[in-house]
C-alpha cells in the first residue's frame, strides 16, 4: 500500500537534471554593457556576460525570448532600455525563471519607481543587496514586497538600528504561514478600498462583427486594517467551469470564465465552496484576477469608413459612440487610426476633441479627454500619399481604442460584499471602486 | 617585487577602503563593487576589503561578503582572514545576520572556508528561528556541490529529511528543494551506465537514498503546498511531479489535493500543478473526478494567454504538448489564440499553431477568416506561416478543403510574391490530399509561374504541372521552360523537372518524345549532382527496358497525406509532458538534447528515448521499404510505432489496389512485379519535393538525402522551432540548431 519507492530508478528523465534552478542574473543596457552581475552558481564562468551581448543584443532579429547556446539557456525580458537576464545550465522551469524575471522587475518598481539603465546604475548597491534576498543558490525565496521591505530600505544606515530590534519578528514573518502580514499592524480607522479594473480585449472585423471579445479583470485592493483581519469577499459571479452545462440564468451573474488568486486566498476553501476568504497583506496587493468571456458590454462602437479612390488618396470617415450610460464619463479617449507608410499630409476634421497626424507612429491620433455616455462623434480625414514604386498594397492594420471608463464593468461584475472580522471587533470602512479599459487591446479591423 | 603602484584608482581606493571615516570606506565598498560589475579586477583589494568586514553596519557587510562570494576563488590564502567573522556572525544574535553568515560562508568555494562551516551548519540548521533553517537548508544542496563527502559525513542529508516535517512550509519548501538539487547533483556525478570509467564508492553510496519520497514525505508535503510561498510551492509540486504510485487511491489523493493550485496567480505554480495532475491522472479511476480535472485544467491554461508575452510563449509552447497528448481539452477554446496585431512575432507563430490544432468543421470558417487577415500582415515570416496555415486546415478538415482553397485563391490573387509562393506550395501539399478535386485551379497557378522564385515554390509548381500533365495543354510548354533554365536551377528544381518530364512522357508520349530526350540528357551529361544524375539514368533505363513497368512505377497512386496528431513521437511526449513548463518542455526535445557535458547525438538520442522500438537502422530498412510511410513521412510515429514491421507489406497491399484503380489490369500486375524498386522511385520523387520533416527520423540517412536536395519543409504545425528535435539529422547539427533557435 505504501508505496515508497526511490526516485532514480524511476525517472529515465531524471538522468538529466530537471530543477529550476538559475546559474546568474544579469542585467545589461541596450548596448550590452553589464550593469548588474551576479553569479550563483559555480558552473558558469563570468564570461558568459559576453557571449549574451553578442547573441542576443547585438543580433537584431530575436524570434524567441530563450536563447540556448551550447548548453546554456539565456532567458530575457526587455523593459525600457535594459534587459534583464537569467542564465541556466539546466533543464530549468522557464515559466518559473520569467516570473522571477517579472518579480524581479515589479519589486525593482516598487523600489525606485522605473526600472531602466538609470534607475539600475544609481541604485545598484540596492539591487544586489535584493537579489541576495530574492534569490539563493539560484532557487527564487521571498518575494514579497511589504516583507522586504521591512528589512530592506533605501536609507540604509538609519533602519538598520530598527532592523536589529525586530530582525525576529521579521524573519518569522518572512517564513511565516502568512508571510506576507505582520501581526501588529494598527490603524487608528480601519479601511479598505477596492478597485475592479477591467481590461477589453476586443477584434472586430471589418464587417464588424466581434471577433474576440473578453475582459481580464484585476481587483486590486488597500487594506488599511488592524490586527490579523479575517475578509470575506463576495461577487456577483457565477463561476462557469462548465460552459454546456446548466444554461438557468441567475439574474445578474457574471460568468467569469476562470479567476486567480494572492497568495493569501485560501485556494482549497475556494475550490469547495467558491468563497473568497483571506487575511489580507497591508496596504496594496492584488487580490485577484478573473478573465469572462460571457456578455461583455463593449463601451465603445467604431464605424469606419475607408476609401482609397486613387492610388495616392486615402479618405477616412470614423463614426466613434460611447455605448455605456449617460451618467458616465470616459476619460483619455485615444484612437489610433493607421495610414500607409507612404502618407506625405493628413487633413483631419473631428467633431469632439483633437486629431493630429504623427508621422513617426504612421497613425493619425484621435484624442478626446472626456466623453460622456451615449455621446458620439465623427472624424473626417484624407491623407495624400507620395507615389512609389511598390505594388504591395497597403496592410491596414487595426485601429486601436484606449479608454478608460470609471464606474463601469464591461463584464458586469459587481462586489456583493466585503466582510471582515478581526477579534477586537472594530469597524471598518470600505471603497470600492470600478474602472473599465482598453490599452492597446481593443482592436478594430478596416 | 615592486611596490604596488601609488596612483590609479585601485590605489585610490585602498586608501579609503583604510580610511578612519566609517563613510569613506562604506563608499570605496560601493566603488569596489560596481568596478567588479563592469569587469575591472578588484582582486588585490582583498585585504583591505575584508578588514571592513567585520561591523555594525548591515548593509556594508553585506557588501563586504559580496565581494567575497566573487574574489574568494582567486584569493584562496587569504580567506581565512574572514573565516573569524563568519564564524562569529554565524552565532550572532541577529538572525539575519545568522542566516546571512552561512549562505555566504556556504558559496566561498574555498575548501579552507569549508572545514569551519561543519559545526555551524549543523547549529544553524537546527536553529529556532525558520529564516535561518530555511537559509541552512539551502546551504547544504551548496556544500554537497562543493564536497559531497562532507554532507555525508555530517549527516546533513539526514538532517535535510528531518526538515521535510519541519512546522514551517518555507522550511519544508527550501528542504524539499536542497534535497533534488542534491539528489541531481549526485545523479550526475555518477557516470552513466555507458562511461567507462567506474564509479568511485563513494558517489554510489550517495546515489542510492538520498532522496526517498515515501506515503508519509507525501502526507507532509502536501499538507506544506497549501501554505509556502508561490516559489515553495513549485518545489513541492515538481517533487510530487516525481514522486510515481500506482495506488490509485492515493493518486487520487494528489490530484484533489494538487487541482486548486490552479488557482494561483503565478503561471509557474499553474504550470506545475498541470504537470503534476498529467502524470497522476493516469491512475486516477474515479469518473466525476477525472472530469472536473480535465475541465478545470482549461480555463487557467486559457488564462495564461493574458500574462507578459514571454510566460505566454512558454504557456503556449505547453499548451501545444498538452494538446498533442489531449487533444480535447481546450476545444472550445480557438478563439482566445487569435493573434493580436501586436503581439511578438514567437507568440504569434505559436498561436498559430495551436489554432490549426483546435480547428473543427465548426469554427473553421472563423479560422480561415483570421488566417486570411493575417496574411496580409508585415512580417513575412508570420504571414507565410499563416498561409501554410490555411493549408493544414485544408488537409485536415476535408468538408473545408474547398473554402480553404478559395481562400488560398484569393490571396494568390494579391499578387504578393511571398503569398504567391507559398500559397502554390500550399496548394501542392492540397493535392496530395485531395488528387482529384480542384484541378479547375490549375491555370491560374500556371499563369503566376513568372512569380515563383524561390526554389520550393517553383519545385511545388512543377509537381502539379507534371502530376496532371495529361489535363494541361501546354505542360511540355511550361515545363520547357524550366528545361531551358535547367543548368541555373537548383538540384531541387532539377530533380522535380526531370520527374514531372517523365510523368508527362509517360501520359502523353506522343507529343513529348523530343523533351524528354533533352532532359535526360541534361541531367546525365550536363549535371553534376549524383541524385539528379542517378534519378536520370534510373528513369532512362527504365523508360527504355519496359515502358509498362515505368509507367506503373512513376504514375502509381500514392496515398494521401495527412496532417499529424503530433510532432513530437509518443515517447518523448510522455517524458515532456512530465516535465512541464521546463525548457525541455518548450523546446519539445528531450533536456539531453541541450543539455549536459556530452549532449547526446541524434543516435544515442534514439536509443534512450525509445529504448522499446526497434533499433535505428531497422526502422530506417522498413522505411526505405514501406514507401507508403515514406509518403507519410509527416506521420512517421504518429499513432502506432510497432505498426512498422507490417508495413512492408501494407504497402504492397495498398499498392496493387491503388493501381488498379489507375488503369488496366496489366500494369497493375507489372506494378506487383516490380514493387520494391517502384516504391523505392516513389520515395524519392516525392521525398524530394516535399515534406522531409520527419520528427524523429528512423530513415535518416532518408532524411539526409532529402535535406541536401530541397530545403526542408515542415508541413507539421510547429513552424518555429527545430521540429527536427529530438534526433535532427546528423549528430553535428545539434549546435546549430540551437543556434538557430
Amino acid at each position: 500500500m505504501a508505496t515508497a519507492i526511490h526516485i532514480d530508478h524511476l525517472c529515465l528523465s531524471s538522468r538529466h537534471p530537471s530543477t529550476r534552478m538559475i546559474s546568474a542574473f544579469f542585467i545589461y543596457n541596450t548596448k550590452g554593457e553589464v550593469l548588474i552581475s551576479r553569479l550563483f552558481r559555480s558552473d558558469l564562468k563570468r564570461s558568459i556576460a559576453d557571449v549574451f551581448r553578442i547573441q542576443v543584443i547585438s543580433n537584431a532579429d530575436i524570434r524567441s525570448p530563450i536563447i540556448t547556446l551550447g548548453s546554456t539557456s539565456f532567458f530575457h525580458v526587455k523593459i525600457n532600455n535594459v534587459f534583464v537576464t537569467a542564465v541556466t545550465k539546466c533543464n530549468a522551469n522557464a515559466a518559473l525563471v520569467f516570473e522571477f524575471l517579472y518579480r524581479f522587475i515589479t519589486i525593482s518598481r516598487s523600489y525606485f519607481g522605473k526600472l531602466d539603465e538609470e534607475s539600475v546604475k544609481s541604485n545598484f548597491v540596492l539591487i544586489y543587496e535584493l537579489l541576495d534576498e530574492i534569490i539563493d543558490f539560484g532557487y527564487p525565496q521571498n518575494s514579497e514586497i511589504d516583507t522586504l521591505k521591512m528589512y530592506i530600505t533605501t536609507e540604509g544606515i538609519k533602519s538598520e538600528m530598527a532592523v536589529r530590534e525586530d530582525s525576529s519578528k521579521i524573519t518569522i514573518q518572512a517564513t511565516g504561514a502568512t508571510s506576507w502580514r505582520r501581526a501588529d499592524v494598527k490603524y487608528r480607522k480601519n479601511e479598505a478600498f477596492v478597485d475592479v479594473i477591467e481590461t477589453v480585449n476586443m477584434l472586430m472585423s471589418k464587417e464588424g462583427a466581434v471577433l474576440r471579445a473578453d475582459v481580464d479583470g484585476q481587483i486590486l485592493m488597500r487594506a488599511y486594517l488592524s490586527g490579523m483581519p479575517e475578509c470575506k469577499f463576495g461577487l456577483n459571479d457565477k463561476l462557469v467551469l462548465d460552459k454546456r452545462g446548466d444554461q438557468a440564468k441567475t439574474d445578474g451573474a457574471v460568468e467569469l470564465d476562470d479567476c486567480q488568486f494572492h497568495q493569501c486566498v485560501r485556494l482549497g476553501k475556494f475550490d469547495s465552496d467558491r468563497s473568497i476568504s483571506f487575511i489580507p497583506p497591508d496596504g496594496e496587493f492584488e487580490l485577484m484576477r478573473y478573465r469572462s468571456t460571457s456578455n461583455i458590454n463593449l463601451p465603445f462602437r467604431l464605424q469606419t469608413h475607408v476609401n482609397e479612390p486613387t492610388k495616392n488618396r486615402v479618405e477616412y470617415t470614423i463614426h466613434l459612440k460611447a455605448a455605456f450610460d449617460s451618467k458616465l464619463n470616459a476619460n483619455n479617449v485615444v484612437i489610433r487610426i493607421p495610414t500607409p507608410l507612404n502618407t506625405v499630409k493628413v487633413d483631419a476634421k473631428v467633431g469632439m476633441g483633437k486629431a493630429k497626424y504623427v508621422p513617426g507612429e504612421n497613425h493619425i491620433v484621435w484624442k478626446i479627454s472626456r466623453i460622456q455616455g451615449m455621446q458620439e462623434c465623427t472624424l473626417t480625414a484624407e491623407a495624400n500619399l507620395a507615389m512609389t514604386t511598390t505594388k504591395q498594397a497597403w496592410s491596414r492594420p487595426p485601429i486601436e481604442l484606449d479608454f478608460s471608463v470609471v464606474m463601469f464593468t464591461a463584464s458586469g461584475l459587481l462586489v456583493r460584499y466585503l466582510k471582515v472580522f478581526e477579534k477586537s471587533g472594530y469597524n471598518s470602512v470600505k471603497w470600492v471602486r470600478f474602472l473599465t479599459k482598453a490599452n492597446g487591446t481593443y482592436q478594430i479591423r478596416f | 617585487m615592486a611596490a604596488p603602484p601609488r596612483k590609479g584608482e585601485n590605489w585610490e581606493l585602498r586608501q579609503q577602503l583604510n580610511s578612519e571615516y566609517r563613510d569613506k570606506r562604506a563608499d570605496a565598498i560601493k566603488r569596489v563593487i560596481a568596478n567588479h560589475t563592469i569587469g575591472k579586477d578588484c582582486s588585490g583589494l582583498f585585504p583591505d576589503v575584508v578588514k571592513n568586514m567585520q561591523t555594525d553596519d548591515l548593509e556594508q557587510k553585506k557588501l563586504v561578503y559580496l565581494y567575497l562570494m566573487n574574489y574568494a576563488k582567486t584569493q584562496p590564502e587569504l580567506v581565512i582572514l574572514a573565516v573569524n567573522t563568519f564564524v562569529k556572525d554565524a552565532a550572532d544574535p541577529n538572525p539575519l545576520i545568522r542566516a546571512l553568515a552561512i549562505r555566504t560562508m556556504s558559496v566561498l568555494r574555498a575548501d579552507k572556508i569549508l572545514n569551519y562551516l561543519a559545526s555551524p551548519l549543523s547549529r544553524c540548521l537546527k536553529d529556532e528561528n525558520p529564516y535561518v533553517r530555511k537559509t541552512a537548508a539551502l546551504c547544504v544542496a551548496k556544500v554537497f556541490d562543493l564536497k559531497p563527502d562532507m554532507c555525508i559525513e555530517y549527516g546533513f542529508v539526514e538532517t535535510l529529511r528531518d526538515l521535510i516535517g519541519d512546522g514551517n512550509p518555507m522550511v519544508v519548501a527550501n528542504a524539499v528543494t536542497a534535497l533534488a538539487d542534491i539528489h541531481e547533483a549526485s545523479l550526475n556525478m555518477a557516470p552513466p551506465e555507458s562511461s567507462p570509467e567506474g564509479s568511485s564508492p563513494n558517489s554510489a553510496r550517495l546515489n542510492n537514498q538520498l532522496f526517498i519520497i515515501d506515503h508519509a514525505t507525501l502526507a507532509k508535503l502536501l499538507v506544506a503546498l497549501n501554505e509556502c510561498s508561490e516559489w515553495g510551492r513549485i518545489a513541492i509540486l515538481s517533487t510530487l511531479a516525481r514522486y510515481r504510485t500506482t495506488d490509485v487511491e492515493e493518486a487520487e489523493h494528489i490530484c484533489e489535493r494538487v487541482m486548486p493550485q490552479f488557482q494561483h496567480a503565478n503561471a509557474a505554480v499553474v504550470l506545475g500543478a498541470v504537470k503534476v495532475i498529467m502524470i497522476h491522472i493516469k491512475n486516477v479511476q474515479r469518473e466525476d473526478l477525472l472530469k472536473s480535472l480535465t475541465r478545470k485544467m482549461a480555463p487557467p491554461l486559457v488564462t495564461l494567454i493574458s500574462q507578459a508575452p514571454e510566460v505566454q510563449w512558454v504557456a503556449l509552447r505547453n499548451i501545444n504538448l498538452l494538446l498533442q497528448k489531449r487533444p480535447e481539452i481546450l476545444a472550445n477554446e480557438m478563439r482566445v489564440f487569435f493573434c493580436k496585431y501586436n503581439d511578438p512575432p514567437y507568440v504569434k507563430v505559436e498561436k498559430l499553431d495551436i489554432m490549426v490544432r483546435l480547428a473543427t468543421e465548426r469554427n473553421v470558417d472563423i479560422l480561415l477568416g483570421e488566417l486570411k487577415e493575417y496574411a496580409s500582415e508585415v512580417d513575412v515570416d508570420f504571414v507565410r506561416k499563416s498561409v501554410r496555415a490555411i493549408g493544414q486546415a485544408a488537409i485536415k478538415i476535408e468538408s473545408a478543403a474547398e473554402r480553404c482553397v478559395s481562400v488560398l485563391m484569393d490571396l494568390i490573387e494579391t499578387r504578393v510574391s511571398y503569398v504567391v509562393q507559398e500559397a502554390v506550395i500550399v496548394i501542392k501539399d492540397v493535392f496530395r490530399k485531395y488528387p482529384h478535386s480542384y484541378e479547375g485551379i490549375i491555370p491560374t497557378l500556371c499563369a503566376n509561374l513568372d512569380e515563383l522564385d524561390e526554389p520550393e515554390a517553383r519545385v511545388s509548381l512543377i509537381w502539379i504541372i507534371g502530376e496532371y500533365a495529361e489535363k494541361i495543354e501546354n505542360a511540355d510548354e511550361l515545363l520547357g521552360t524550366f528545361l531551358d533554365t535547367f543548368k541555373e536551377e537548383s538540384y531541387a528544381v532539377q530533380l522535380q523537372t526531370l520527374t514531372a518530364i517523365v510523368k508527362l512522357f509517360l501520359k502523353k508520349p506522343d507529343q513529348s518524345q523530343g523533351i524528354v530526350q533533352r532532359v535526360l540528357q541534361a541531367a546525365t551529361k550536363d549535371c553534376d549532382n549524383a541524385d539528379v544524375r542517378d534519378r536520370a539514368y534510373i528513369y532512362w533505363r527504365l523508360l527504355s527496358s519496359d515502358p509498362a513497368a515505368a509507367k506503373s512505377v512513376v504514375l502509381a497512386v500514392r496515398p494521401p497525406i495527412n496532417l499529424p496528431q503530433r510532432t513530437v513521437p509518443p515517447a518523448i511526449l510522455e517524458e515532456l509532458i512530465s516535465e512541464i513548463s521546463s525548457l525541455a518542455s518548450v523546446y519539445h526535445k528531450p533536456a539531453a538534447t541541450f543539455i549536459g557535458k556530452g549532449r547526446l547525438g541524434a543516435e544515442e538520442m534514439k536509443r534512450t528515448v525509445e529504448p522499446e522500438e526497434d533499433t535505428a537502422r531497422e526502422r530506417a530498412l522498413q522505411t526505405v521499404v514501406a514507401g507508403q510511410q515514406a509518403e507519410n513521412l509527416l506521420d512517421f510515429d504518429a499513432d502506432e510505432p510497432e505498426s512498422g514491421a507490417s508495413d512492408g507489406l501494407a504497402g504492397l497491399g495498398s499498392l496493387s489496389t491503388g493501381s488498379s484503380v489507375i488503369s488496366s489490369q496489366a500494369i497493375a500486375s507489372a506494378a506487383k512485379s516490380t514493387n520494391p524498386l517502384d516504391e523505392l522511385m516513389d520515395l524519392f520523387s516525392t521525398a524530394s519535393m516535399a515534406t522531409p520533416a520527419a520528427p524523429l527520423a528512423p530513415g535518416a540517412g532518408l532524411e539526409g538525402l532529402a535535406n541536401s536536395v530541397s530545403p526542408p519543409t515542415t508541413l507539421s504545425p510547429s513552424p518555429a522551432t527545430p521540429t527536427a528535435a529530438p534526433a535532427a539529422t546528423a549528430g553535428g547539427a545539434q549546435d546549430d540548431l540551437l543556434g538557430l533557435f
